[in-house]
């Protein structure tokens, strides 16, 4: 199950598939930015009671945690009254205070982290629920067209980035703000005088980190950059490990990979370099304001208590300087912090944008209103004109004319990429055609609902597909309805029901991708049973080539045959048997139908077909 | 850790330096509420406002002096990150491309990918932490004990009194919440797998008109998930508000206590100041210290994922024969021999039994047969990617382990199942880093009739192919890969499913090239009969059992098997 390309089955597919990288994240205009923050904001909307309860609790429990610096600050002037002249009464007091508001903030802090816990795991929650159920209504090509890694990578990594900024990020920046605006009116509230300090230090800090992140930024961008590279470049060559072992290029192959390995550590050796000087510096700032602070409030101080005539805003007390230090760190702490959160919130922003372009991808286009219901499908299936390519620029099936009469098969041949699959694509509506029409018993098939239209085929693919689960569950997964007893009819039919009985757990043996040793063959036979059980009155069947053992290959052979009974049959033959059976056999070639007719009509004209097939029996 | 060590170790004298600098600058900013407390206690009662600016420049000089200090020691700490990282990334990467086989299949390619990728990375964010935060955080926390200490040793008793309840919370909170982390990721898991199952299944789920199922299927995955997620992120929420308190209730104990002290002269009101000062750089430094904590335990579980791959090379590199240099008579009427060979990837089921054959020198071998027949096994075992549990391969007369790895994997060109093309440029893609000239590749290409298409290219041989060749057909891809075979002229040629995407025309030109121009030993795997009919010997495997061996002529007559599989197959695949 490790390839992505199942159910694609031939390499029609591969050449239409771009992988996209959208690890490299994108630049986004201003606008954009601005419009995936409003829309990320809704997700917070959608809880207006939980996240006002938040607000509160965050204002609450920094408010009680602010009064600290000054309750102390009140506590330290009782004791400074000199020695013997403590005032003890005050003391306990304020010693009291703090212990009643230090728990209640910390009781309250808990309280809300525990709330932004439930509320960030209801919005990843929705996220992840509403990228899923998008998803699995998005065409076919999407899948083609999209590695399945970039996909878990939106679903999981894009969408916890997401959360972690709308949960931790924009409560942070509030309580930032709570606890600037709070620090400083404490401040001017001891001494306004001593605020002049931040006057100069503050603009110096925004100024410095300003300048410092705009240079730095890039050089981070260049860290990730390289850093992706060599990563790219290490899977590339462990996918290629057995052909350099076998080569003996190793060394070569490890040069490589040191001339990457440098590049990057020295990208992020450069970034580091640079970097090294904003943390120190920030703090450098923080503590000349302290000095300043000091050297000011001891002025002060010694101003207050040695002349008590001066103006009242100029006094301060001792514990009022130290209350004023506190809350100057208390102060300078978040200005610097709000720098980094910025920068978390691009990198949220950037994720948000992968994931509503997700969320944005266009669904399979709704069936049309007066879609038909086909209901009792005779299986009359008419191609008519049809030209298609997954890209415009690239026609894959140029101009397909074929009529299939109830009950009939249609064997399809050709080699690989000439568009065999694409035809199966086509009548499953996985993409609809560019030109001409399918049509149904008549109807065209773009009039018809798809549900209708998908359950009157049944697909049986070259690639297995069998999801972690039950053999029971995985054979009865288009007919949850299904008892055992046609389960077990079904798996006869498809000569798997012996092996099943075989195993320790029956039909209630769990697939897992690497528990139960199951063979590609006795996949295949499940993914039989699972067709025996649909009633439908066509058949999709991608004949593997012989991929197993003799034994295995016979019954499946059987099996299908069994399944081929009665329907109107489209099979990617690659069995001689198959073919010479066939009542049509389409050669493609280039996209191209360039032959039908049945196998005698095809060798009497001598074409291609004849051609080929004479050469092999050379 | 001790693994981390050993690439530290020859930076020892820069990490001391470092660190020796990293320590004094931490010990300035140490000062700061030193000389703060230093003001407020002895210099303002003198009046002397001289001295009080005096000191306010000591506070700035120390400031200055940690920045600076800090700034050193931090580059310093990246340029030691850098040098251990890269060693550690090289040899992970060298370790990579010397396991065996086996090896690789037992770390499996999804997880040495990871362990080349995000672990290296978590390690060497780690070496950069350590030094910068996590000799300040210890110093910062041992630092300003030591100096309440000094400045006033009953009132430190009181602060450090609180740092055990700290450490106790802190423990008993992780090691009850790492396990909650491990169940967590197995929710993940979970939950990627369901998206995993149905990106490859879409076509399936969507024939079924499946989808509503899916999405229930899904949203059980994520409900577990957030429940999971939830109790892990409950239970951690405790921790940060816990240590607060703690740390908080401390400095009301030393105010309290500090009153009494004040009040009999054993203390001053300026040094109450500075443990204030003091206990918030120790609780910012706890915090630091428990986020260090975290990290330590990650880094810990990738150096031991990386070690565990470099080690287990080494292991064999020793095992490794000596080169053996000289030249004795090869026999050419068995160059490539089999005695009674078997061999099992897993040590339980055999996956080849009893294999014996022959090969003269410039023959062509055929091998037929299901898949997991044990066909491309077979080639395994003759290129030693793996040795062969009992019995005896030999090529030109002498056993495999006669040959050093290089000289034997020098004998052989081959195009595997599934080839690898890099993004690179054609000619590079066959050159595949040897040395081999220009012509050489062009005419490697022609044979492989691969020239005719590459010269369309606009820039032909320089023409830059995508990872996987996804820019290239099938055919056009195969075609590539045969003429970097060809282009070393091989010894041996391996061509396993080499030309399924090739019509009849190309194959057959391509046989007939090989045939004609090179006169090489040419081993071919492929479930058409059509590719190996032409065969000098054709084994035929099932079960990893030789269940018929001849000429094609001699198979359809005796094997019943082939005359099956020939008669089953012919029509349709012919044309595949």
């Amino acid at each position: 199950m490790n390839n992505m390309r199942t159910g694609g089955g031939g390499g029609g597919l591969g050449k239409s598939r771009s992988l996209s990288s959208t690890t490299v994240d994108q630049k986004q205009s201003t606008a954009t930015k601005i419009r995936v923050l409003r829309r990320m904001g809704k997700y917070l909307l959608r809880y207006p009671f939980t996240v006002l309860l938040a607000l509160l609790l965050m204002l609450s429990s920094n408010l009680l945690a602010l009064a600290g610096p000054k309750l102390s600050g009140k506590a330290i002037d009782a004791l400074s009254l000199g020695v013997g002249a403590v005032d003890f009464d005050t003391v306990k007091l304020y010693a009291l205070l703090l212990i009643a508001f230090y728990a209640a903030s910390a009781i309250l802090s808990y309280c809300l982290s525990v709330l932004m816990v439930k509320l960030s795991q209801k919005i990843i929650y929705t996220m992840r629920r509403q990228v899923f159920d998008h998803l699995i209504t998005l065409p076919v090509g999407y899948f083609d067209t999209h590695a399945t890694g970039d996909i878990i990578s939106h679903i999981s990594y894009d969408i916890d980035t997401v959360n972690a900024s709308l949960s931790h990020d924009l409560l942070q920046v509030l309580a930032s703000i709570v606890t600037v605006v709070g620090a400083l009116a404490m401040m001017i509230s001891i001494s306004p005088p001593l605020i002049l300090v931040f006057v100069v230090t503050v603009p110096i800090s925004i100024l410095f980190t300003r300048y410092k992140t705009k240079r730095i930024r890039p050089l981070f961008k260049a860290r990730s950059m390289k850093l992706g590279q060599l990563n790219g470049y290490a899977e590339e060559m462990l996918s290629g490990q057995k052909t350099i072992r076998a080569y003996a290029r190793e060394d070569i192959i490890l040069s490589r990979f040191d001339e990457r390995n440098e590049e990057a550590v020295t990208a992020y050796h450069r970034a580091d370099w640079h970097g090294a000087i904003i943390g120190p510096s920030v703090n450098l700032i923080n503590n000349l304001s302290i000095a300043l602070v000091t050297v000011f409030g001891g002025l002060l101080y010694m101003l207050s208590a040695t002349n008590p005539s001066l103006a009242p805003i100029l006094v301060i007390s001792l514990g009022g300087v130290s209350a004023f230090v506190q809350y100057s760190r208390k102060f300078a702490g978040p200005i610097n912090e709000l720098a980094n959160i910025v920068s978390e919130l691009q990198s949220a922003t950037a994720a948000a944008e992968r994931v509503f372009r997700l969320i944005d991808e266009e669904s399979e286009p709704a069936d049309r209103p007066d879609a038909k219901l086909l209901e009792a499908v005779t299986g009359d299936v008419d191609f008519s004109h049809v030209r298609f390519g997954y890209v415009p620029e690239r026609t894959i099936l140029h101009d397909l004319t074929v009529h299939a009469a109830p009950g009939t098969t249609v064997a399809i041949v050709g080699p690989t990429g000439a568009g065999k699959t694409t035809i199966i694509n086509l009548l499953m509506r996985f993409y609809d055609v560019g030109e001409g029409s399918i049509r149904v018993d008549g109807t065209d098939i773009r009039d018809a609902t798809r549900r209708s239209l998908r359950s009157s085929f049944t697909m049986v693919l070259q690639d297995t597909w069998l999801f972690c689960g039950t053999i029971f569950e995985n054979i009865t997964y288009g007919k949850e309805s299904a008892t055992m007893e046609e389960v077990v009819a079904a798996a006869k039919a498809a000569h798997i029901h012996d092996y099943i009985e075989s195993l320790p757990a029956g039909y209630d043996t769990v697939l897992t991708d690497d528990g139960v040793n199951i063979s590609k063959g006795q996949r295949q036979l499940i993914t039989i049973a699972r067709a025996m059980l649909s009633d439908s009155s066509m058949l999709i069947l991608d004949e593997a080539t012989s991929n197993v053992d003799s034994r295995t290959e016979q019954a499946i052979q059987a099996a299908m045959h069994t399944l081929m009974q009665g329907r109107t049959c489209f099979v990617i033959a690659h069995r001689l048997s198959t073919i010479q059976g066939a009542d049509v056999i389409l050669v493609v070639k280039d996209g191209n139908v360039i032959e039908s007719g049945n196998h005698g009509s095809l060798m009497a004209s001598g074409g291609f077909y004849a051609s080929l097939y004479n050469s092999q029996f050379r | 850790m001790k693994f981390i060590f050993k690439y530290l170790r020859p930076l020892v004298p820069s990490l001391c330096f470092g660190m020796t600098v990293k320590v004094l600058a931490t010990l300035f900013e140490l000062a700061l509420p030193y000389i703060l407390s230093h003001i407020l206690d002895r210099v303002v009662p003198t009046g002397e406002m001289a001295y009080i600016f005096g000191w306010g420049a000591a506070m700035i000089v120390a400031a200055l002096l940690a920045c600076i200090g800090n700034i050193i020691a931090n580059r310093n700490a990246a340029g030691v990150a850098r040098d251990a990282s890269r060693r550690i990334r090289h040899d992970l990467f060298e370790a990579t491309m010397h396991l065996t086989a086996r090896e690789t299949d037992r770390f499996t390619v999804p997880s040495l990918e990871s362990r080349l990728t995000s672990d290296t990375y978590n390690v060497h964010h780690f070496i950069g932490m350590m030094q910068r935060i996590g000799v300040r955080a210890p110093i910062l926390l041992l630092g300003g004990m030591a100096i309440t200490l000094v400045l006033d040793r009953r009132l430190a008793l009181v602060l450090i009194a609180t740092l055990p309840l700290i450490g106790i919370t802190v423990f008993a909170i992780t090691f009850k919440g790492l396990p909650l982390y491990r169940e967590n990721q197995r929710a993940v898991d979970g939950m990627v797998r369901v998206v995993r199952e149905d990106c490859q299944g879409v076509r399936v789920i969507k024939a079924l008109s499946k989808e509503d199922f899916e999405s229930r299927r899904y949203d059980a995955a994520n409900r577990n998930l957030v429940a999971r997620e939830q109790k892990a992120g409950v239970t951690m929420a405790l921790s940060q508000p816990l240590i607060n308190l703690f740390l908080n209730l401390g400095l009301v104990a030393v105010i309290f206590v500090g009153a009494y002290f004040v009040n009999i002269d054993l203390s001053k009101p300026g040094r109450i100041i500075a443990f204030i000062q003091y206990f918030t750089l120790m609780s910012g430094a706890m915090t630091v210290i428990t986020r260090i904590f975290v990290q330590y335990t990650k880094s810990v579980a990738s150096a031991n994922r990386i070690s565990e791959v470099i080690d287990t090379a080494k292991a064999h590199d020793k095992g490794e024969p000596l080169t053996q240099t000289e030249n004795t008579p090869v026999d050419d009427t068995r160059f490539i021999e089999f005695e009674g060979v078997s061999f099992s990837y897993n040590g339980r089921k055999n996956n080849l039994s009893d294999i014996s054959f022959s090969l003269p020198r410039g023959g062509t071998l055929g091998i037929i047969g299901a898949t997991g027949s044990g066909k491309t096994t077979l080639t395994a075992l003759l290129m030693r990617f793996y040795d062969a549990d009992s019995g005896e391969i030999r090529i030109g007369g002498k056993p495999l382990s006669y040959y050093d790895t290089a000289t034997l994997r020098g004998m052989f060109g081959v195009v595997m199942q599934n080839d690898f093309i890099s993004a690179d440029t054609v000619a590079e893609n066959i050159r595949f880093g040897r040395t081999i000239s220009e012509e050489s590749i062009r005419r490697a290409a022609r044979l492989a009739q691969a020239a005719e298409f590459i010269e369309a290219f606009e820039d032909g041989y320089e023409h830059a192919l995508t990872a996987k060749g996804t820019n290239l057909s099938g055919g056009q891809r195969q075609r590539v890969l045969i003429a970097r075979a060809l282009a070393g002229d091989p010894e041996i040629l391996i061509l396993d499913d080499a030309s399924s995407a090739l019509d009849y025309k190309t194959d057959a030109n391509l046989r007939r090239a090989i045939r004609e121009e090179l006169h090489t030993t040419t081993v071919v795997i492929a479930q058409r009969v059509s590719s190996v009919m032409h065969a000098d010997h054709i084994l035929v495997l099932d079960h990893g059992r030789v269940i018929g061996a001849g000429t094609h002529a001699q198979l359809m007559e005796q094997c019943s098997a082939y005359r099956e599989i020939s008669d089953s197959q012919m029509g349709g695949a012919f044309l595949e």
